[in-house]
């Protein structure tokens, strides 16, 4: 099975971020990150690699440091890389996005991709799904397990409030994936070395282009949320905390 | 034509998703502040009966989509049927909850059309003529607004809990219901679902308990789990979890609270280490008191906490076990 896995690079997620100086946008000294769904997705599809035979390529579209993501992932085992690379890719909506992953890909013929079912960052949980819409193929969301069956495959989907669901799908399909899948596993010292000699493909902005439609939505302004809740801070040492605590607890909740 | 606001409500396996009346009662305010006429959708298989529910809000129209082809919900099945509906309507704004379902379709039914979705809003602003629809980043760390580019048809759909479902208002009366009886061709749907299932039972219910302690990623390792364990004994609560929490399997999955865990209504639920993000906060908001420790005093669990201690658990949660144990002790 050949098998393209969508990973973006995201602010870590312990990063303090703060509002750059126009309030348009956070401030971009942050560390990064793969996004957590991403890397359960990488992870889904080595593993089928492992069961099936194949080839396992990542994508992703943002500024050079995002080439990070890659790495990782090829040192992880992927066995090359693609990367939309440049300033023009940071902004484009999840439409736009999707048309820039299918325009990358035109001339690759893959059985599968994979994409997180959303970003730790926007979280517009769009990508995938209007991805599969462009390429014509079917796909199925919050994924917990994949089979191959005769006919295709066999996916296990995440249901809201505890439930799952079985669906059998025809490929090429493709599917957005869920954290918990599976167990990840953490690259290794031949992996790493051995990620230096794996193909990486830069696609520009400008190769893309013709692809690419005006954006459709705006965002317009970023801000911290108002509070609507009256919340109570407690402060002091730690002993007196729990202090205050406790007391409340036994005299204004009584649960103790 | 008047412009209109089309909400496609959710029905699953032929009964209403209650949080449908959430997305009624946000478009009732949008419709009034815009003076654009309201009406609402049901798409499925012998769903009338849904259809005549929705048709006694006050909305101006209901339409029952009807296909056999509709049950079971399939994305492919849910975007023939109502990609050519709206194409004839030309809705200005559709609108729709953001259920796993509608996450499902939503985004391939906007793309389809050529159009956007701005999904899982928690609110929207009129001004000037301009709607503007308000959304979390950053797992709820920041706030945007978000405004539509183009023409419409505008998608967008509203975040659980957006709006209270049990102030949508109600019509004279009931809305007209018209059947569309619509034509998804052979081979259109492409994936076959099986009915939902749940995991084995669950071993403990988290609904029941009166006291909860809830463990997330800031307990950093495995075996801190220990010290949460702890205090919830002292308290004689149950111990609970944010989902990565059980997907590194730390704590059992039928631990979890959380959208895609168990829902739980405690009288206390104390978090410890937990950001706060929507998916968790949607299973424990109903919490009669919350407590929250959390280091980060941006983090978003504050904004429901009804307590914010802002320090490391690890400091905070020893002595707390000590002093429980001597209140109850005494
Ligand atoms: C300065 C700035 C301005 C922006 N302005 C706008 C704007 O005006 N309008 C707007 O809509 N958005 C804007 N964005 C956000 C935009 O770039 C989003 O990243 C994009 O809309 C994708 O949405 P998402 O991240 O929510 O992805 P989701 O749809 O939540 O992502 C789902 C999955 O798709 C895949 N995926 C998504 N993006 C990538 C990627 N870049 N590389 C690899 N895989 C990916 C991943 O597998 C991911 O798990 C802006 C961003 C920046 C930094
Ligand atoms: C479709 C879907 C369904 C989901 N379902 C669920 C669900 O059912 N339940 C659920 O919980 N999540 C669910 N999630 C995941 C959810 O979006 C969040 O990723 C998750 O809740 C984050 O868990 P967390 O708060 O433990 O971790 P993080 O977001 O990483 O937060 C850790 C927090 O700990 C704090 N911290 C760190 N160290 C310390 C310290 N020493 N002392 C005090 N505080 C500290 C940090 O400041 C931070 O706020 C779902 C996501 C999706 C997309």
């Amino acid at each position: 099975m050949k098998i393209l896995v969508c990973m973006k690079q995201v602010p870590q997620k312990d990063a303090p971020l703060k509002l750059n100086e126009g309030g348009t946008w956070i401030r971009e000294d942050i560390s990064y990150e793969v996004n957590e769904p991403d890397a359960y997705a990488l992870e889904e599809a080595l593993r089928q690699r492992e069961k099936h035979g194949g080839e396992v390529v990542v994508i992703t579209s943002g500024p050079p440091r995002a080439q990070q993501v890659l790495r990782e992932a090829l040192a992880k085992g992927a066995d090359r890389a693609i990367h939309l690379e440049g300033d023009g890719f940071v902004t484009l909506d999840a439409f736009n996005t999707a048309k820039a992953f299918a325009a990358a890909i035109k001339d690759e013929s893959f059985d599968l991709i994979f994409t997180g079912l959303q970003s730790d960052d926007y979280g517009f949980a769009q990508t995938g799904v209007i991805l599969a819409e462009l390429l014509g193929w079917p796909h199925a969301t919050i994924i917990m397990q994949i089979e191959k069956s005769d006919s295709g495959i066999r996916v296990k989907r995440e249901l809201e409030a505890g439930f799952f669901q079985f669906v059998d799908m025809p490929l090429p399909a493709l599917l957005t994936i869920q954290s918990g899948i599976n167990k990840l596993r953490y690259a290794t010292l031949i992996g790493i070395k051995q990620a230096k000699n794996k193909p990486l493909k830069k696609v520009s902005f400008d190769e893309v282009k013709l692809a690419l439609g005006e954006n459709l939505q705006r965002i317009e302004k970023l801000y911290i949320p108002q509070k609507t809740k009256k919340t109570e801070v407690l402060q002091g040492p730690p002993g007196e905390i729990a202090k205050k605590l406790v007391d409340k607890l036994r005299n204004e909740l009584r649960v103790i | 034509m008047a412009d209109t606001i089309l909400v496609v409500v959710e029905q699953r396996e032929g009964k209403l998703n209650r949080v449908s009346w959430e997305t009624i009662t946000g478009a009732q305010a949008i419709a009034a502040e815009t003076g654009w006429t309201l009406e609402a959708a049901v798409v499925g298989s012998s769903v009338g009966d849904i259809a005549k529910e929705i048709a006694a809000t006050k909305v101006s129209k209901v339409y029952d989509l009807e296909s056999a082809k509709l049950e079971p919900y399939t994305p492919d099945g849910f975007v023939a049927a109502l990609k050519p509906f709206i194409e004839q309507k030309q809705p200005k704004l559709v609108l729709m909850p953001h259920t796993y379902q509608v996450r499902d379709f939503a985004p391939k039914l906007a793309a389809a059309l050529n159009r956007t979705l701005i999904s899982d809003a928690v609110g929207y602003k009129y001004e000037g003529g301009n709607l503007r629809f308000t959304r979390q980043m950053f797992q709820g760390k920041f706030a945007a607004d978000v405004s539509f580019v183009g023409d419409p048809p505008y998608f967008a759909t509203f975040q659980n809990g957006a709006f209270r479902g049990d102030q949508v208002a109600h019509g004279d009366a009931a809305a007209p219901v018209e059947t569309v009886n619509l034509d998804v061709a052979d081979g259109v749907v492409r994936n076959k679902p099986e009915a939902p299932f749940k995991e084995a039972k669950q071993a403990v219910d988290l609904t029941q308990a009166a006291i909860i302690v809830a463990v997330g990623r800031g307990i950093k390792e495995q075996k801190n789990i220990e010290l949460a364990q702890q205090l919830a004994e002292v308290l004689g609560g149950e111990i609970a979890a944010s989902r990565p929490i059980c997907d590194s399997g730390w704590l059992p999955m039928d631990r979890q609270v959380g959208s895609s865990g168990q829902t739980v209504a405690p009288k206390l639920y104390l978090a410890l280490g937990i950001s706060g993000a929507i998916q968790h906060v949607v299973g424990m908001k109903g919490a009669r008191t919350i407590i929250a420790v959390n280091k980060d005093a941006e983090a978003p669990i504050f904004e429901i906490a009804d307590v914010a201690v802002v320090g490391n658990l690890f400091d905070i949660v020893p002595p707390l076990i000590e002093e429980v144990k001597k209140t109850k002790g005494a």
